[in-house]
C-alpha cells in the first residue's frame, strides 16, 4: 500500500504512506538525507502536522552516524533542531551526540503513584486535597524548595539521582525498583557543570516549576488490558496521581552552555548543519562526551526532583486521610523520562549494537522480556505513561514487541500542542476555563490564571487519538485511562 | 516592509514564543528582544527600574551573542529573582573575531503581589535565529522555548 499526500505542498508532497500508520520522507526529499524520516499518524492526525515539524525530522536525517530512521512519534510538533516528538539513535563509534535532540528540560518526565482510595473517597476533598498539594509542592516561577541542597549534596544528586533522595528520607527502596534505571543513569560527571547550572538548580530542587508541568489526581476510569493492568497494579476506580516536571533551571543552563561548546566543535569536526539547533558532535568526542556526562547529571537531578515531589504529595495525602502511606498504597507505578539521551543495545541490520538514542518529547517503551524492565513488569513490558491536557484523560500503556523493530523502544510522550500559548491566551480566559473545569467535576489551582489559558485542554490534540496510533503500531499497548479529578499548576 | 516604529512582534509559533526585535541600530534591537523576552513572562510596564545590573559579554560571532544577552538576563531573573524593564546596550563591538557587548539592564525584585507572573521562559534557543541588517535598520529573531 503506498500513495502520495496531495495538494499540500513543499515536504509534505513527498509524504509516502507505507502503513496504515507510517508515513515516510524518502531519502533525497532535502539534499543530504542519510535515512528516511518516519512519522507515525493515523489518517486523524495527519492534518495536525505542521510542515516545519516534518522539515525538522528531514534535518535530522542528515546527522552522520543515524541509524535506520529520522522517527516523529503521533505527538510530533514543531520544536527547535529535533522536532518535539523526535527520535534518533547513533552509532556509538560514527555517530553523534545532539543537545537539541534532548531538548533544554532534561529529563522532562511523568511519574505515577497509585493508592487504596477509591473515587468517592477523595471527591468530598478535592478542594482541600488541590490546595493542600498547592501549598506543599512549590510551583510557578520563582517558587523556591523547601530543600535547600548544599554543594554536597547538589553533587551527589547530580550523580545518583533519586537514590539520595530516598537515603535521605524522601522515599522508599521500592520506589527505585519501580522507576526508568532505578531513578538513575550511571556515568554522570559534574566536572563540565558551570557554576550557573549550580546556582539554578539549588533552590528549585523538589519545585514543580511552570508551564505544561503539573501534579494531577485522577482515578481510573476505563481498563483496557485487565492482565497487564494487575501487573501495574491498577484497577477500574482507583485514584492515581501524576506528577509530570524535569530538571528545572539546572537542565536548561546545562543545555545552553553545552550548546555553545557543541557548536563550536561541530564547525571544528565540519559537521554540515541545517539548523545551528542541531549542533552536534562525534559521539566520542570531549565536547559530546562532557555534555553527555553534563546532561546525565541533570536527568538525575529530574529523577531526584519528582521523587523530592513524590515524598510531599505522599504526606498531604496521609494528612487528609489520617493514614499511613501503606495502608493507602502510595506505591509508584513508575516514572519515564520524555527528554533524554541514553546509549542502549538495538539490533539494526540483524547486528546487535549500541547506539545514543535520543528521545525528545518520546518516553521509553522496552517490551516484556527486555532486561531494563523491572522484575516485577518484566512479562508485560515497561509501564508507558501518557499525561493528557488538563481536563482531558492520561493513560497508562505497556512497552510492546514491535517497539524493538519500529522505533528503537520508544513512543509517544502526550498529547502534543496545536496552538501557540499566545493563541491560546487570546482564546481562552484562565478563570472561564478554570469554572468550566470545576463545573466538570475537576480542582484546578494555579499560580496564576494566565498558565491555565495557555494549557486548555482545547489547545493540545486529543490524548485518546495519539495512544490509538502506537496501539495500532504495536508500540505500546493501551492498559488503563485516567481521568483527571484535580490539577496543580506551574 | 517593517513599520520603523515598530519595536519588536510576536510570531506565531505551536510550542514556544517567537519574536521578531527591530532598531535602528544592532544594540536598540538587543535592546527590543530582551523588553520583548521579558514581556513573555511579565509586564515591564510595572517593572520600576531601580536597580542595576552592568552585562559585559563576548562570544565569537553574532548569533551567539544575541542567545548569550538573553540567557544572562534569564540567568539573573531566575537566580536573583530580579525582573528588568529597560535596557541600554551600549556598545557592540567587533575586535579581533569576537563580539562584545556592553549593556545596563535596570529593573527590579520581583514582589508577586506587584508583579503577575505569565509564561516562564526556559531558555533563548538557536532555532531560526537571525541578527541582520535591513534596509530599514537591523533586526534579531528569537524563538525562546517557553
Amino acid at each position: 500500500m503506498e500513495e502520495e499526500q496531495e495538494g499540500q505542498g513543499g515536504i509534505q508532497e513527498s509524504l509516502k504512506r507505507i502503513d496504515d500508520n507510517i508515513w515516510e520522507i524518502p531519502i533525497g526529499t532535502k539534499p543530504g538525507m542519510n535515512v528516511p524520516g518516519r512519522i507515525f499518524l493515523s489518517d486523524k492526525l495527519i492534518h495536525n502536522l505542521e510542515p516545519e515539524a516534518l522539515d525538522q525530522v528531514a534535518n535530522v536525517a542528515m546527522l552522520p552516524g543515524i541509524q535506520k530512521y529520522s522517527m516523529a512519534m503521533p505527538d510530533a510538533h514543531l520544536g527547535y533542531g529535533f522536532p518535539i516528538g523526535g527520535v534518533a539513535a547513533f552509532d556509538e563509534e560514527e555517530g553523534v551526540i545532539s543537545p537539541g535532540g534532548v531538548g533544554f528540560d532534561i529529563n522532562c518526565g511523568v511519574r505515577l503513584l497509585r493508592s487504596n482510595l477509591t473515587v468517592d473517597d477523595v471527591r468530598p476533598v478535592m478542594k482541600e486535597l488541590t490546595e493542600k498539594l498547592f501549598q506543599s509542592v512549590p510551583a510557578g516561577v520563582g517558587s523556591k524548595s523547601r530543600l535547600r541542597a548544599s554543594d554536597s549534596e547538589l553533587d551527589d544528586i547530580f550523580l545518583h539521582g533519586s537514590r539520595w533522595a530516598v537515603e535521605n528520607g524522601y522515599g522508599v527502596e521500592a520506589d527505585l525498583e519501580h522507576c526508568e534505571g532505578g531513578g538513575c543513569i550511571e556515568g554522570g560527571d559534574v566536572s563540565h557543570i558551570s557554576s550557573k547550572a549550580r546556582k539554578r538548580g539549588k533552590p528549585q530542587a523538589g519545585t514543580l516549576g511552570s508551564g505544561n508541568h503539573f501534579l494531577e489526581v485522577q482515578y481510573i476510569d476505563q481498563i483496557y488490558d485487565r492482565e497487564v493492568a494487575e501487573k501495574f497494579g491498577l484497577e477500574e476506580g482507583q485514584v492515581t496521581f501524576m506528577i509530570h516536571c524535569g530538571s528545572r533551571g539546572t537542565g536548561h543552563q546545562i543545555c545552553t552552555d553545552h550548546l555553545r561548546t557543541i557548536s563550536q566543535a561541530s564547525k571544528k569536526y565540519k559537521i554540515s548543519l541545517p539548523d545551528k539547533q542541531l549542533a552536534c558532535a562525534p559521539a566520542q568526542s570531549d565536547e559530546a562526551q562532557n555534555y553527555f556526562r553534563s546532561m546525565i547529571c541533570a536527568a538525575n537531578y529530574a529523577w531526584n526532583n519528582r521523587q523530592v515531589i513524590t515524598h510531599w504529595t505522599r504526606e498531604v495525602i496521609s494528612d487528609i486521610f489520617r493514614s499511613d502511606m501503606d495502608e493507602l498504597g502510595l506505591d509508584l507505578v513508575y516514572d519515564v523520562a520524555h527528554n533524554v539521551a541514553k546509549l542502549e543495545e538495538h539490533t539494526v541490520d540483524g547486528k546487535k549494537k549500541n547506539v545514543y538514542v535520543h528521545r525528545k518529547g518520546a518516553t521509553r517503551a522496552f517490551p516484556p522480556g527486555h532486561k531494563d524492565v523491572p522484575q516485577a513488569y518484566r512479562d508485560v513490558g515497561q509501564p508507558v505513561l501518557i499525561p493528557g491536557s488538563m481536563g482531558t484523560a492520561s493513560f497508562v500503556l505497556h512497552g510492546a514487541e514491535a517497539s524493538m523493530d519500529i522505533s528503537f523502544g520508544s513512543a509517544c510522550h502526550g498529547a502534543g500542542r496545536v496552538m501557540s500559548r499566545a493563541h491560546a491566551k487570546k482564546e481562552f480566559h484562565g478563570e472561564d476555563v478554570k469554572s468550566d473545569l470545576e463545573k466538570s467535576g475537576i480542582m484546578v489551582r494555579a499560580a496564576h490564571p494566565s498558565v491555565i489559558a495557555e494549557e486548555a485542554p482545547g489547545v493540545y490534540k486529543s490524548s485518546s487519538d495519539v495512544v490509538n496510533v502506537v496501539h495500532d503500531l504495536g508500540i505500546a499497548g493501551k492498559v488503563a485511562r485516567m481521568m483527571p479529578l484535580g490539577v496543580v499548576k506551574g | 516592509m517593517q513599520n520603523s516604529d515598530l519595536e519588536y512582534e510576536y510570531l506565531e509559533h505551536t510550542a514556544d514564543a517567537k519574536f521578531r526585535a527591530y532598531g535602528k541600530t544592532m544594540e536598540e534591537a538587543f535592546e527590543n528582544a530582551a523588553v520583548a523576552m521579558f514581556n513573555v513572562m511579565i509586564n515591564t510596564s510595572k517593572v520600576d527600574c531601580i536597580h542595576t545590573e552592568d552585562i559585559e559579554l563576548t562570544a565569537p560571532d553574532i548569533d551567539d551573542l544575541l542567545v548569550d544577552w538573553l540567557s544572562e538576563l534569564l540567568f539573573i531573573f531566575e537566580v536573583d529573582f530580579i525582573s528588568f524593564g529597560k535596557f541600554e546596550v551600549k556598545s557592540i563591538t567587533q575586535e579581533d573575531g569576537e563580539y562584545k557587548l556592553s549593556a545596563r539592564a535596570s529593573g527590579e525584585e520581583i514582589d508577586l503581589e506587584k508583579h503577575e507572573i505569565d509564561t516562564e521562559v526556559k531558555a533563548a534557543t538557536y532555532n531560526d535565529l537571525k541578527a541582520e541588517e535591513t534596509p530599514e535598520g537591523f533586526m534579531v529573531q528569537v524563538t525562546v522555548d517557553t
